[in-house]
């Protein structure tokens, strides 16, 4: 036998001897190619704490599984939408009424953005009181936080796509109030409408915002989110910490991703009753020319900051009191981020208190201002 | 055959062994299996069925306004439009009509009146259609379809022979 082929004999022994018994069959190909041994212990020893606050950890899983029916409707959605003003309409009323299936595809795209939404906001303040973003975990909240501030630009763009009357008035107010930002708001808001008014060219920009700009940007962050998750586990609460020195643990996978997705199945049950049940209306077509109706509401999500803007007088002191209310949200989007980072002493009862009652207080200011909006509609 | 007999009948015989605590454990992972596989393919049926073009309901178009008298001179032809497809309205040396369909019966490309050959060219293959619509020479296997030539009044009204 020559010696550089003994060589390579024993290379290829070495190399099978490290991925552990050689396999067969489709799994022993791959694992002689990526040697994804590591990977696999690594799933294996993962483990999730128990304890009686576990069952948040379940959220962000949650939200992750309306994101995949988003991605999963969207592109489907992409197969009939024509986006521009002549036919955005009508390509819309195509999928609903003579694509097989459209209405529902339609209706489950537009309910699960709302309930990806609502996800991202339980996830988020069940991390904040569980205070799951101290060290090391800053990352993951500031990437988190990013995330549910693209899916409420998801929402924002994409409500204007079916270029109804209600997105049109919406998204006309909606960027009508980024131009109150100092010195740059009135290029940004041409920059977002395409012009100095919401067109057709505004509808084809929002179209390539809603399916290239933030699906790129949030698949990144996602990536990143989800690879910290995995490396650096599941956070466990200061005060679960302190009580309990040994605490049970229950393997990720398969166990806790069971129960994922058994969580995910119930969840698509729903959605797809929610969607049947109540399918998402289309509305009258959007027309440039004729008066605004009544009710122009935006998202729910935005609801709160809409109302708040209207309590703000319109002069505070020498400023707009419009400016003050934007640059206000602008402040506390920017706070919001950086919580990490704010409140860096978790082992203090006593700043913890203060924080929990700041999330206390936003989450009954959000409820209570998004009902005297509803209410007053109505 | 005695020698292959053998190890599958020890293996049978060691699977009845265990069948009674492997049972509860089969079964359960069968429904489980079962029930996953059902899931996708109620999630795969509407996505597969979304997938497949509707069909664009369309009133069936007999017959058609194709030109306007003293439109075409004799020795010219003109395309027109017949529900989604194209037609071929020709006047020929006699100043008679001829309409027939302007989809070449070769691969589909749409034909011309050639005036210095006297009849209908695919430009495609080099097809060629006499005034009557059959096929005379080139690729094309079939002649064209003939259409019915009417005036009324002003109007050249083409329609199927149905």
């Amino acid at each position: 036998m020559p010696e550089n082929q003994k060589q390579s004999i024993h290379t290829k022994q070495d190399a099978s001897a490290q991925a552990g018994a050689s396999q067969k069959g489709v799994m022993g190909w791959v694992e002689d190619r990526f040697n994804l041994g590591g990977m696999k212990s690594f799933i294996t020893h993962k483990q999730v704490p128990l304890h009686r606050h576990s069952l948040w950890y379940y959220l962000g899983g949650m939200t992750l599984f309306f994101f995949v029916v988003q991605v999963t409707t969207g592109i489907l959605l992409l197969f009939y939408y024509r986006p521009s003003a002549e036919s955005a309409f009508e390509s819309v009323q195509f999928i609903m009424t003579e694509v097989r299936f459209g209405w529902l595809i339609r209706s489950i795209h537009s309910w699960s953005a709302n309930l990806m939404v609502a996800g991202a906001f339980l996830h988020l303040f069940s991390v904040f009181f569980m205070k799951a973003y101290r060290k090391p975990r800053e990352m993951t909240w500031v990437s988190g936080v990013i995330m549910l501030f693209l899916a409420m630009g998801f929402g924002f763009s994409g409500y204007l796509l079916p270029w109804n009357e209600l997105a049109f008035f919406a998204t006309k107010v909606g960027t009508e109030i980024v131009a109150v930002v100092p010195l740059v708001g009135k290029a940004l808001m041409e920059f977002l409408r395409g012009g100095e008014d919401v067109t057709g060219a505004t509808l084809t920009r929002f179209f390539a915002i809603h399916v290239a700009i933030l699906p790129a940007i949030f698949v990144s962050l996602l990536g990143f989110h989800l690879m910290v998750v995995q490396v650096q586990g599941m956070s466990v609460p200061p005060g679960v910490e302190k009580k309990e020195k040994s605490l049970r643990y229950m393997p990720f996978f398969p166990n806790f991703l069971l129960r994922d997705l058994l969580g995910w199945i119930i969840a698509l049950g729903c959605l797809v009753a929610i969607a049947a049940l109540f399918p998402w209306e289309l509305g009258v077509k959007a027309d440039p020319f004729a008066s605004a109706p009544a009710g122009i509401k935006p998202e729910w999500y935005f609801v709160f900051m809409f109302q708040t803007l209207k309590y703000i007088p319109a002069r505070l002191w020498i400023v707009d009191g419009e400016i003050v209310g934007v640059l206000g949200f602008g402040l506390i989007a920017a706070a919001v981020i950086f919580v990490p980072f704010i409140h860096k002493k978790t082992d203090h009862p006593k700043t913890n208190r203060i924080f929990n009652l700041i999330g206390v207080i936003a989450i009954i200011y959000i409820i209570v201002i998004s009902a005297i909006s509803y209410m007053s509609v109505e | 055959m005695a020698k292959k007999e053998t190890p599958t009948g020890a293996q049978e015989s060691k699977k009845a062994g265990d069948q009674i605590t492997l049972s509860r454990r089969k079964l359960i992972n069968i429904l489980l299996g079962s029930g996953i596989a059902t899931t996708f393919g109620a999630v795969l049926f509407p996505i597969i069925n979304f997938l497949i073009p509707p069909r664009i309901r369309e009133a069936v178009q007999s017959s058609v306004v194709a030109g306007k008298v003293g439109e075409l001179q004799p020795n010219s032809g003109k395309i027109f439009k017949f529900g989604r497809k194209p037609g071929i309205l020709v006047m020929n040396q006699q100043g008679e009509y001829r309409a027939f369909s302007a989809v070449c019966t070769h691969l589909e490309c749409t034909v011309q009146y050639r005036s210095d050959f006297k009849h209908i060219w695919c430009a495609c293959h080099n097809g060629h259609f006499d005034l009557a619509g059959k096929n005379i020479s080139g690729p094309p296997p079939r002649p064209l379809e003939a259409f019915k030539v009417d005036i009324k009044g002003e109007d050249i009204i083409v329609s199927k022979n149905l």
